[in-house]
């Protein structure tokens, strides 16, 4: 008995990892899945009823609604992310004088919570005593700044904060991969007569592939998982209308008491998260085989 | 270039080229600069107006200084109005999120230094599977879990209390503790375990005489990550938890979204202040750490 548990001591301690994971992650994803094919309303039922589940989500008004705003938001968030992160990658990169300072500046929204950032935000938005006031007491005395209660308008302040948040992120991958580049490279182009401008648009963002890959997988797994900032900046109003799948998910499942429908969204969503992540994971993994 | 260029032109186009460059960097300054303000303008907007009295918020705008420091409403955002039944005020949820972060990052920690310990050191057929098997924890959508979960807490009898949060927080910690020891305990070279174990020394003493000691940068790295998230978490504080067992990012939503009186904006981003102190504290002491966690391990939302 010693000896087993002396030769097996490795093994014997990595157990509790592997078996929390087990039981907490694929154990809990394949009882969701399961219940994704029942009819089960406030508790889990266990005979299975087929797609049904699916069936109703696709055809659900909000969900569609959900699925529309998440596209929307994951377009715009991923390429603003990553406009605002190259550009302030790039500029910082022009040894510039208090950068330590300004990476800060650019990178601390990041320590806060979504909730900490809603709040914020919400009260910067509101539309009689926020920006618009400011506007209007600078002069501009027509300004209308509603988006946050506007129907049409509030998935874009979900935007502007998430992206206030996050950028600084991008940022700072993208600076650390532009550091990574030998300065030779760069020294070179430009005895051949490349301009600053040229260096960059050719050579060196081409270079930065990678970065682009990894910002890409983040991002887009943040805004398939964004739930905070939309319970505090609107709570997916005004009405439905900002409504994005985790909200829907936990609104059918604790408020609505829809248990197989709300675990039928959920496996939307580990599907959606898996299709980016797979072959993430893969390239990851075969990179660092090669090398 | 041709020689027939004379100096004088020369240093004509020397002198443009000069000018070029100023222009240039004074345009990439105020680019930044512009930038900076973007984001630090949320935060000076907070901190004004939680100075400010309610009259004052109506009267002025959003950037105006208070014409007198008013800590009021920080004094109600932690320690309420004192009037009782329906007092609602950060300080007890704060002192619930202490005690949820504490013992999940100590215990996720841990867990993750063994396991990343095993999967380095004492490698076995099929062991980067193992790696992979836990790796994948990191990018699952919460959702996925979120109903069996709330029925397994309440199976143990520990739903809706602190107990609950750390179990769930350090269960799901563990992918991301277990991936940052890794790759640490990766580039730490081979020989010196074989070394030691050719002198006699135990797995444990391995561990704790010779790892532990060269550990500090990744301690530092993941325990920084871990409180970070769980202290900003909110899913599972809302999910697995209400009333007087809330953590903070909870008890905050809450206090905001309350309809009951009228809104005091003071109160509301002193509120907001005081759930972001904690982690932006660590982030200007640690801003390195904090960096490398994010840029090895973010992949969480």
């Amino acid at each position: 008995m010693f000896k087993w548990l002396e030769k097996n001591l490795p093994k014997v301690v990595l157990a509790p990892a592997v078996g929390l994971i087990s039981w907490f992650v694929y154990g809990f994803i394949l009882w969701t899945c399961y219940i994704s094919f029942t009819n089960s309303k406030i508790l889990p039922k266990y005979e299975l009823w087929g797609t049904g589940q699916y069936v109703k989500l696709w055809a659900s008004r909000k969900w569609l609604i959900a699925v529309d705003n998440l596209l929307i938001f994951t377009v715009l968030f991923l390429v603003i992310c990553i406009v605002i992160g190259i550009v302030l990658a790039i500029f910082l990169d022009q040894k510039i004088r208090a950068e330590g300072v300004l990476r800060t500046i650019y990178l601390y929204p990041m320590a806060l919570s979504f909730i900490v950032t809603g709040t914020a935000w919400k009260w910067i938005l509101n539309p009689s005593l926020g920006i618009q006031k400011l506007f209007i007491d600078m002069g501009f005395e027509n300004f209308t700044f509603d988006w946050l209660v506007n129907r049409e308008m509030a998935i874009y302040t979900i935007v502007i904060a998430g992206v206030w948040q996050s950028a600084g992120f991008v940022m700072a991958l993208f600076l650390a991969g532009l550091r990574s580049i030998e300065d030779e490279i760069v020294k070179a182009a430009k005895i051949d007569g490349a301009n600053l401008f040229t260096v960059y648009w050719k050579i060196l963002i081409p270079m930065m592939r990678p970065v682009f890959f990894t910002s890409f997988v983040i991002l887009v797994h943040i805004s398939i998982k964004s739930y905070d900032l939309v319970v505090a900046l609107t709570q997916g109003g005004p009405g439905i209308s900002t409504t994005m799948p985790a909200l829907y998910m936990t609104q059918t499942a604790f408020h609505k008491s829809q248990v197989g429908l709300s675990a039928a969204s959920a496996m939307m969503m580990f599907m959606a998260v898996a299709a980016v992540i797979i072959p993430y994971l893969y390239s990851e993994l075969r990179r660092e085989n090669v090398s | 270039m041709s020689a027939n260029i004379s100096a004088s032109s020369y240093k004509q186009l020397e002198q443009k080229s000069k000018v070029t460059n100023m222009l240039l960097r004074w345009f990439l300054y105020s680019v930044l600069i512009l930038f900076a303000s973007y984001f630090i303008f949320p935060l000076y907007v907070m901190i004004v107006t939680s100075l400010k009295t309610m009259p004052e918020i109506r009267q002025g705008n959003l950037i105006t200084w208070p014409s007198q420091l008013n800590f009021k409403p920080w004094a109600v955002a932690w320690g309420g109005r004192g009037y009782g039944a329906g007092d609602t005020f950060l300080r007890p949820y704060f002192w619930n999120s202490i005690k949820m972060v504490v013992p999940a990052v100590v215990a996720s920690t841990f867990i993750g230094a063994m396991t990343g310990y095993v999967l380095t050191k004492w490698r076995f057929k099929g062991d980067s599977w193992i790696f992979l098997f836990l790796l994948f924890g990191c990018f699952i959508p919460f959702q996925a879990i979120l109903l069996p979960m709330a029925r397994t807490l309440g199976a143990l009898g520990i739903s809706n209390s602190i107990l609950g949060l750390v179990v769930v927080h350090t269960v799901y910690g563990i992918p991301f503790t277990t991936l940052f020891f890794r790759n640490y305990y990766v580039s730490i070279p081979n020989e010196l375990i074989k070394a030691a174990r050719i002198d006699g020394a135990g797995f444990f003493k391995i561990f704790f005489k010779i790892l532990l000691p060269i550990s500090a940068p990744i301690i530092v790295v993941t325990v920084i990550w871990q409180f970070t998230q769980i202290w900003n978490d909110f899913l599972f504080g809302s999910t697995f938890s209400f009333g007087k067992a809330a953590p903070i990012q909870v008890a905050l939503n809450n206090m905001v979204l309350s309809s009951t009186s009228v809104k005091e904006y003071n109160v509301d981003m002193a509120s907001a202040i005081i759930a972001g102190i904690p982690t932006l504290i660590v982030y200007v002491l640690a801003g390195k750490y904090f960096i490398r966690g994010l840029t090895s391990g973010a992949v969480k939302g």
